[in-house]
This record gives C-alpha cells, sequence and structure tokens, in this order.
C-alpha cells in the first residue's frame, strides 16, 4: 500500500513539512530528511526548485534561486535520494512545478519517483482536467499519487471533480495568497475549513499556506486531518541551520 | 489546417492553460467571458469609438518610396506608431480595459518590460478612473526611467520585481502573484500574446485590428486586399500576431516573424526564441521556451527591452513548427543601422524592436513587384537613449 494512504489512517493530525532541495546547503537534502522524521513529523514535501515558481512567496523563491545557484536539479536530486528508503519510512512527496518534469520527461520523471521511493507528487501548475486526461495513467502505473489543491475560490463543483480524480488527500490552501504570506488565520478561514469539511469528501484534506507555528497548525487541523509548513520552516533553516530542526518541530507536537 | 486557437486554448500542440488552482476561478471566468462580452454591440461599440477618437485608429499605411527604391521592392509601412501613446500596445489595453469593467473588476494590474504596455495600461486605467499597479523588473526600471515617469504621471503604482533575473519574465511573475492574492476584485492586463488561454486568442483579437485595416488600405492602394508579405518583429508576438491574424489562412500571403538575435544566435546573449528555445510550460502556455537542459527558464538578451523575453506566443510557436511563417533572427547591430537608416530615408525614427523588421531586407531578396508589409509597431522616442549611446548623437 502507498505509504500516504496508510498514514492517513493513523489517527493523530499529521504534521507535513515542505523543504527546498539544494538549501541551505547542496547536500543537505539527506540529512534534512532524517531528522525531519526523527523529529516525529509525519511526511515530507521535498521542493525540486523551479526558476520561475509561481504559487510561491519571496521565502520559497529565494531558497528555490539558492538551491539552483548551488547546483540542484532533477538528476542529482534523484541521486541523493536513491538509498533513502533504507533509511527513511514516512511519505515522501515531490513538489515542483511541471516545466522540469515536463523536461526530464513524465513518464522517466514518474519511473524514477517509484525508484528511489517517493509516494506522490505535487505540481500546482498541472491542472487537474489536464492530468486527469493526458497523464493519468502514468502516475498510476508507477505506483504515484498526484496531489490537487483548492483554494476558497474553487467551485464546490470543481472541488467534487477534484475529490472524484483524487485517491491520497486534497491540498487545501488555507487563503487566497501565495505561500508565505498569512498572518494568522480569521473567520473567513474557519468558515472555509468548516464548509469543505461539511462537504463529506472521499480525500482527506491537509491545509498548508500560512502554518507558521503552533496556533496556526491547531487551527488548520481542528476540522482537516493534517498541515503542511512550509516558508516558516525554511526561515527557521535560514536563520538557524538544519540543526534547529528539532526544535522547530517540538512546537507542533507539544 | 488552421493557424488560429481551437476550443481548448491550443494551435496544434501549443497554448493551453497551465496554472495553479489559485488562478482557476479568475482564467475560467475569463473563459467563459471574452467571447461573448467582446461580441456584444456595446463593446464593439465603445471599443471602436475609442480606437478612433482616443488612439487616433485607422493608423496610415504609408508607401514608404525611398525604402522601396533602395531595395528594389514595394514596402507599405503600418505606421502602429502613431497611436495615442506611440505603439501598437494600447489596442489591446483599450479591449481589456472595457472586458476588465463588463466583468466588474476594480482593479488593473499588468507586468511590463521595456513599459511600453506598462505606460498604455496607465493610459487606459488613467481613461476609465480604474487603480492601476505595474509590475515592472528592478533592472528595467533603471534602464526605462521615462516609461517609469510616465506611468506615475497618469496614477499607476510601479511596483519593483525583485526576485530572479529583475526582469520581464520576473514582473510577469510577480504580476500572477498578485493576481493569486486578488482573485476577485482584479483583472490582469497581459501585454501580448503569451501567458494562459484565453489570453493569447483574446490579445490577438484586440490587435487583430491592425490586419483588418491593411485588408481595405491595401485595396485602395494596390487593388488587392493580399500583400506577397506581411513582416513583424516578434517577442512575444502581439504586434505580429495583429498585422498576421486576417492573413493566417490566405496561404498567398507569405508571413515573416523577426526575433532578436541579440549578439549573435550562438553567442549567448540571443532572443531569438524560435532557434534557441524548446517546447515547455512558461507562464501558463505551453510554447518555445529558452530554457536549460534541465528545464529552468533562461533570460533572453538583446538590445531591444520589447524583444528580450524567454518564451513566445503559442500561435507563433504554432507558425513555426508548421513552416506557415518564416522566422529570421536580427542582431542587434543590425537592427540599429536600420533604424537609423529608416530615420534618414523615411523620417520616420522607429522602435528598436521595429528596427529589426526592417533589417531583413539585408539577408532576403524580394522581387521589384513584391508588395511587402511592414508593421511599424513603434516609435523611437523611448529608445532615443539608446540610439544615443550607440551612435554617439
Amino acid at each position: 500500500m502507498n505509504r500516504i494512504i496508510q498514514k492517513l489512517q493513523e489517527p493523530q493530525k499529521l504534521l507535513s513539512i515542505y523543504f527546498t532541495a539544494g538549501y541551505p546547503e547542496l547536500n543537505d537534502t539527506v540529512t534534512i530528511i532524517k531528522s525531519l522524521e526523527d523529529n516525529g513529523v509525519d511526511m515530507i514535501e521535498i521542493g525540486l526548485p523551479f526558476s520561475d515558481p509561481l504559487a510561491d512567496g519571496p521565502t520559497i523563491q529565494d531558497s528555490s534561486t539558492a538551491a539552483l545557484k548551488n547546483g540542484m536539479s532533477s538528476n542529482l536530486l534523484f541521486d541523493q535520494l536513491t538509498n533513502i528508503r533504507e533509511i527513511v519510512k514516512i511519505p515522501l512527496i515531490i513538489m515542483g512545478y511541471f516545466n522540469p518534469i515536463l523536461q526530464f520527461g513524465v513518464e522517466d520523471f514518474c519511473k524514477k519517483c517509484q525508484e528511489v521511493g517517493i509516494d506522490g507528487l505535487i505540481i500546482p501548475d498541472l491542472p487537474a482536467d489536464v492530468y486527469n486526461e493526458h497523464y493519468r495513467h502514468i502516475f498510476e502505473k508507477y505506483g504515484l499519487i498526484n496531489i490537487f489543491l483548492i483554494t476558497p475560490q474553487t467551485s464546490e463543483e470543481r472541488v467534487k471533480f477534484i475529490d472524484g480524480i483524487s485517491n491520497g488527500f486534497i491540498y487545501m490552501v488555507s487563503s487566497a495568497s501565495v505561500t508565505g504570506s498569512q498572518s494568522g488565520f480569521g473567520n473567513e478561514q474557519e468558515a472555509y475549513f468548516k464548509r469543505i469539511h461539511n462537504m463529506q469528501l472521499k480525500n482527506p484534506q491537509i491545509v498548508g499556506f500560512g502554518i507558521k507555528d503552533k496556533e496556526t497548525f491547531t487551527q488548520a487541523t481542528q476540522y482537516a486531518k493534517g498541515a503542511i509548513i512550509g516558508s516558516a520552516f525554511i526561515k527557521n533553516l535560514t536563520f538557524n541551520g538544519v540543526n534547529s530542526i528539532e526544535l522547530f518541530t517540538k512546537q507542533f507536537k507539544a | 489546417m488552421s493557424y488560429n486557437v481551437n476550443e481548448k486554448g491550443y494551435y496544434g500542440e501549443f497554448g493551453g492553460a497551465y496554472i495553479p488552482e489559485m488562478l482557476y476561478p479568475n482564467i475560467e471566468e475569463l473563459r467563459q467571458n471574452y467571447l461573448k462580452i467582446t461580441a456584444e454591440p456595446s463593446f464593439q461599440e465603445e471599443f471602436h469609438a475609442l480606437l478612433k477618437d482616443y488612439v487616433g485608429r485607422p493608423t496610415p499605411l504609408y508607401y514608404a518610396k525611398r525604402l522601396s527604391e533602395k531595395f528594389n521592392t514595394k514596402i507599405y509601412l503600418k505606421r502602429e506608431d502613431l497611436n495615442h501613446t506611440g505603439a501598437h500596445k494600447v489596442n489591446n489595453t483599450i479591449g481589456q480595459i472595457l472586458l476588465a469593467q463588463r466583468l466588474g473588476k476594480t482593479r488593473i494590474i499588468a507586468e511590463t518590460g521595456a513599459g511600453q504596455h506598462g505606460v498604455a495600461t496607465a493610459t487606459v486605467c488613467a481613461l476609465m478612473g480604474i487603480e492601476c499597479v505595474v509590475y515592472m523588473g528592478e533592472v528595467d526600471i533603471a534602464r526605462q526611467a521615462p516609461n517609469v515617469a510616465r506611468m506615475k504621471m497618469l496614477g499607476a503604482k510601479v511596483v519593483p520585481a525583485t526576485s530572479g533575473s529583475k526582469t520581464l519574465k520576473d514582473a510577469t511573475n510577480e504580476a500572477m502573484r498578485d493576481w493569486i492574492n486578488n482573485p476577485v476584485d482584479t483583472h490582469y492586463i497581459v501585454g501580448s500574446v503569451v501567458g494562459p488561454h484565453p489570453y493569447p486568442d483574446m490579445v490577438a483579437r484586440f490587435q487583430a485590428v491592425v490586419s483588418e485595416e491593411i485588408k481595405w488600405q491595401l485595396r485602395e492602394k494596390e487593388g488587392r486586399s493580399n500583400p506577397d508579405y506581411v513582416m513583424a518583429c516578434v517577442g512575444g508576438g502581439s504586434n505580429a500576431a495583429g498585422a498576421f491574424y486576417h492573413y493566417l489562412d490566405e496561404k498567398d500571403v507569405k508571413l515573416i516573424a523577426v526575433e532578436a538575435a541579440g549578439k549573435g544566435v550562438d553567442t549567448g546573449e540571443s532572443a531569438a526564441t524560435s532557434i534557441l528555445g524548446k517546447e515547455g510550460i512558461i507562464h501558463g502556455s505551453k510554447t518555445l521556451l529558452m530554457q536549460t537542459h534541465d528545464g529552468q527558464i533562461t533570460e533572453p538578451y538583446s538590445i531591444s527591452a520589447g524583444l528580450d523575453y524567454p518564451g513566445v506566443g503559442p500561435m507563433h510557436a504554432h507558425l513555426f513548427k508548421t513552416g506557415r511563417a518564416e522566422f529570421i533572427a536580427i542582431t542587434d547591430d543590425d537592427a540599429m543601422t536600420s533604424g537609423l537608416e529608416l530615420s534618414q530615408l523615411e523620417g520616420i525614427i522607429p522602435a528598436i524592436e521595429t528596427s529589426h523588421a526592417l533589417a531583413v531586407f539585408n539577408y532576403k531578396k524580394f522581387k521589384p513587384n513584391d508588395v511587402i508589409v511592414i508593421n511599424l509597431s513603434g516609435r523611437g522616442d523611448k529608445d532615443l537613449d539608446t540610439y544615443i549611446k550607440y551612435f554617439k548623437l
């Protein structure tokens, strides 16, 4: 069974962390993944850096630019992950924009993911409709779960469509914003979380964008299965380094 | 084969809408409404009235006698440089502001490279009294100071794009991020035939007035509406799209798209996307773009700030792939020389973008009876600084 689906069956609210591969240093990838697992993180999104990350705010943009400057590439990431399944058991997801994957070759990319033990993909600029029509069979062939985003503006009809073609979880973007631009959740978000919860979708939801501390994590997971922390984690890496991961993750597990 | 867009937003294999879900409602709203709204009689009436009385259309189709003599062929210049704000860009911004109003939008955003589209957007926002925010690369802000000042005078807020290479592609990223953050009240006026469907088709339709006029103007002058060649420079490709539009399916009209070779196609400092580009995704569109082996988008170079876009509109990618249009790359030096030549032969100082199209006469032989229409997309006022430095004037 796919590790994502197994993990979703566990009772706890899931803590998922995003980081950009190749940042702060080129070869930090495995160290960061291992440290996250050791510190009780439930799931990891490994960011494949892109030169033009449309959906990301300045923190993830800057980490992507730095990672590319450090020399990160699709090939190198797969090299770094070659033996990852010997040391890490939690679900690993690659999050990246579509063009680098297209240049690698969608089928080759999926095949590589399966070989190194990646469980799913999040590709923000691959629309659900295009995926469904052209790429779904490839992802399924290699046992990969593709994860789609919904936002507060996504119509009810489209949420149902996305739920229909999803087979893991739905990535629920907390508000109309790029990553890292939130300052806490208000009534509007709560109403949205509740509205989606009440739709009784077949896929659980994990909230992302704007989760930065225990308070926002708790708010986000009141109705959802888990939450993803990205920009706040990258900021912590920037200022406090790889050794600070234990301290950073502790606050969410308390 | 049709060279126009199909129902799903593709030109052959190019186009589509590769956008994050956050932009889906905005793009879907546009896709469902753009044809309906622009076909409404009240829209058409207002659009054409503004083009006539505010922009100054129709622009002349001018027979360039001395230039024709020099190259021993018949050259007509479609004078888009005589439009209000000095380039073809305003045809599109007039169309989109009217569309935005009908969609109930109260805030406009735009990207700009050299500043021409930014000025054209700020202009129509001032005209309609709508808030305007223009994203412009930090590097471009420094080298295009007069256009930044124009936008400010027109009441627009100019926001520097400080990410990536700090030029046009990054300004476009920033505008898209703004739209993600403001999905309800804001319309994004894209400046070229690029971006997710329906933008390439919508912008091409607003620019199509150029070839619509060429048809009847040429009939008056030559007794036929089809020239032998239509020629235009291509960055993203909006002026070429407008000049080609009504000739796409007229097989007797040859289309020539002129790209910026920069310092030379093989120098690593070029913007010749059709030659150097590979199929991929940029700003929500599947098209040809300049990128690394690993799929990272690279920074193009041209002396002309309006041509240094790493992609090209999906319509042009299709015209290139199918051979419907011939693509020619012209260097900085050749473009500059031809800009000076037109100034001295015809008394018209062209934008450096346009100068690239004029330089084709040095490389391609035409017959004495060939009728060639060049889209003179913009005037050279904005480029005076570059001309001054280059020719030490």
